[in-house]
């Protein structure tokens, strides 16, 4: 039997033998000349399929937001269209051919599309407050994140189909885990913006809602809150989003607008923020550095350094690793723990780099939803 | 709409159906030849078809359940979040499903052992890690 199975292999004189020499030869010229296109139907179907689970996650997302208007906004009307109309909704940057001037232009666009977007929830949703049109508000730009992923890699998918360009699909491709991570973070992001659960984002806003629990706070522009706070014996300021609903403030008027009222005599600004891990690194680690330790499109960070530069007051980061799915999805434990780890950090900090007596600014960035004060 | 939408993405591909039956169809005429030949004495002609309708057989039923389980995999999981509940005074400690308007600082009702007000300390959901840890 032996000797049968050598000679198919062989290209014997056997009839089976001559057929699998032809098919093995056939499949040499096949791959030759098509291999480049298989492989690309066979990046084609990959894409398809992550875009298939892209279409489902926006559509469960959509799903979520009506729900979540129905049974909060208590709305007359069916919200669909509405809902549908806001997932659409696009912000033009301002131009940047002469940049002088655009953080203000890029924050007073920010702005109106702020006030745009709280004005379409409190329509969508009439029975709801405050709190309600923050997390709703938080929930439809979830929404509208993944709509936003979905149009654009179904632009890509289609657009490599059409010009069966190996490089489209290829670049798509390479990309797409990253961009499905982003997609799943965004999803659990909702489920979190509906209920009103604090977020991985919250873990600044959580360490300043630490200290100044208890102690009586005033509002400060924009959707910020402050308390004076005596902390190992130095006078905090400490700075957070007004909660419980899901707001991020705008930490750079606030810092701006204390660093004015006390006339620049602030020893140190410290800021608490959550910070993106890198592969291999712990989630709810924390690490400390120096710098505005803010995200966003940089409008808040530059007001920041542009006050901390005229008065020449150093400024001091501590940050909770953590990555993009931990910090929009509900803070995992690692994370709240870590607020502990943090206040322990930040004394240090403050004994090492201000003097007792010294007046200090504390401010806990982040999404402050689910996290009062 | 959007039912019709997710009912979409939940189905698997009518082509990638029709080849996996493809692929079933050709395996079971492969394994009838393959007892045809052996019926026949040709022994060297079974084994190779044996082979083929076997092999194409399993791989067509694998790459089946693969799909099945790949379209089930296509949920979104809500995460157990959990409140945790403490009083200041006395130290008790609550850990219990978070409710809808529950935030961390909110004021509950009283203690059930002294006067002050019980308070939301956390809210958080656990993870436990599916991959394992790189040690590099």
């Amino acid at each position: 039997m032996w000797s049968d199975v050598k000679v198919a292999f062989v290209a014997g004189t056997d009839i089976v033998s001559q057929m699998i020499y032809a098919a093995s030869i056939l499949m040499f010229v096949v791959f030759m000349l098509y291999g480049q296109r298989i492989q690309m139907y066979v990046m084609i179907r990959e894409v398809e399929n992550s875009l298939r689970k892209l279409k489902f996650i926006k559509e469960e997302g959509r799903k979520t937001a009506i729900e979540t208007i129905k049974e909060i906004g208590k709305p007359e009307t069916d919200p669909s269209s509405k809902v549908d109309r806001f997932l659409e909704y696009f912000t033009i940057a301002p131009q940047s051919m002469d940049p002088a001037g655009i953080v203000y232009k890029l924050d007073h666009i920010l702005d109106v599309r702020d006030s745009r977007l709280k004005d379409e929830v409190k329509l969508m949703a009439p029975a709801s407050d405050e709190v309600q049109v923050n997390n709703l508000e938080n929930t439809l730009e979830a929404a509208m994140a993944l709509n936003f992923i979905y149009r654009v890699v179904r632009h890509f998918y289609i657009q490599g189909k059409k010009t069966l360009s190996l490089y489209i699909i290829m670049q798509l491709q390479m990309i797409l885990p990253l961009v499905m991570k982003e997609a799943e973070a965004y999803s659990s992001a909702l489920k979190a913006f509906a209920y009103g659960q604090p977020i991985g984002d919250g873990v600044g806003p959580l360490v300043a809602g630490k200290l100044m629990h208890g102690f009586e706070t005033r509002r400060v522009p924009k959707d910020c809150v402050v308390a004076s706070v005596p902390f190992e014996g130095r006078t905090a300021l400490v700075v957070k989003a007004r909660g419980p609903g899901g707001n991020v403030g705008k930490p750079g008027d606030a810092i701006k607008e204390l660093i004015e009222e006390n006339k620049g005599k602030i020893a140190n600004v410290i800021m608490i923020d959550a910070g993106l891990k890198l592969e291999g690194e712990i989630v709810g680690e924390v690490a400390e550095g120096i710098g505005a330790a803010i995200g966003g499109p940089g409008v808040d960070a530059y007001k920041i350094e542009e006050a901390l530069v005229k008065y020449k007051i150093p400024v001091n980061a501590i940050i909770v690793r953590e990555d993009i799915g931990d910090a929009v999805s509900p803070m995992r434990k690692e994370i709240a723990d870590a607020a502990d780890s943090v206040i322990e950090r930040l004394k240090s900090v403050v004994q090492e780099r201000t003097k007792e007596g010294d007046k200090i600014i504390i401010v806990g960035v982040g999404n402050t939803i689910g996290v009062g004060q | 709409m959007s039912t019709n939408s997710s009912n979409t993405a939940n189905r698997i591909s009518t082509f990638l159906l029709m080849i996996i039956l493809g692929v079933l169809a050709l395996s079971i005429v492969a394994i009838i030849f393959g007892v045809q030949a052996y019926l026949i004495e040709n022994e060297t002609v079974a084994l190779y078809l044996f082979a083929i309708g076997f092999l194409s057989l399993g791989l067509a039923v694998y790459v089946l359940f693969q799909t099945r389980k790949r379209v089930k995999k296509m949920k979104i999981e809500d995460p157990k979040v959990m409140t945790t509940v403490e009083c200041k005074k006395c130290g008790t400690k609550d850990i219990r499903e978070f409710e809808r308007g529950d935030f961390v600082f909110k004021e509950l009702d009283k203690c059930d052992k002294c006067e002050e007000n019980k308070i939301i300390t956390a809210i958080y959901k656990e993870v436990k890690e599916k991959e394992k840890p790189f040690t590099i």
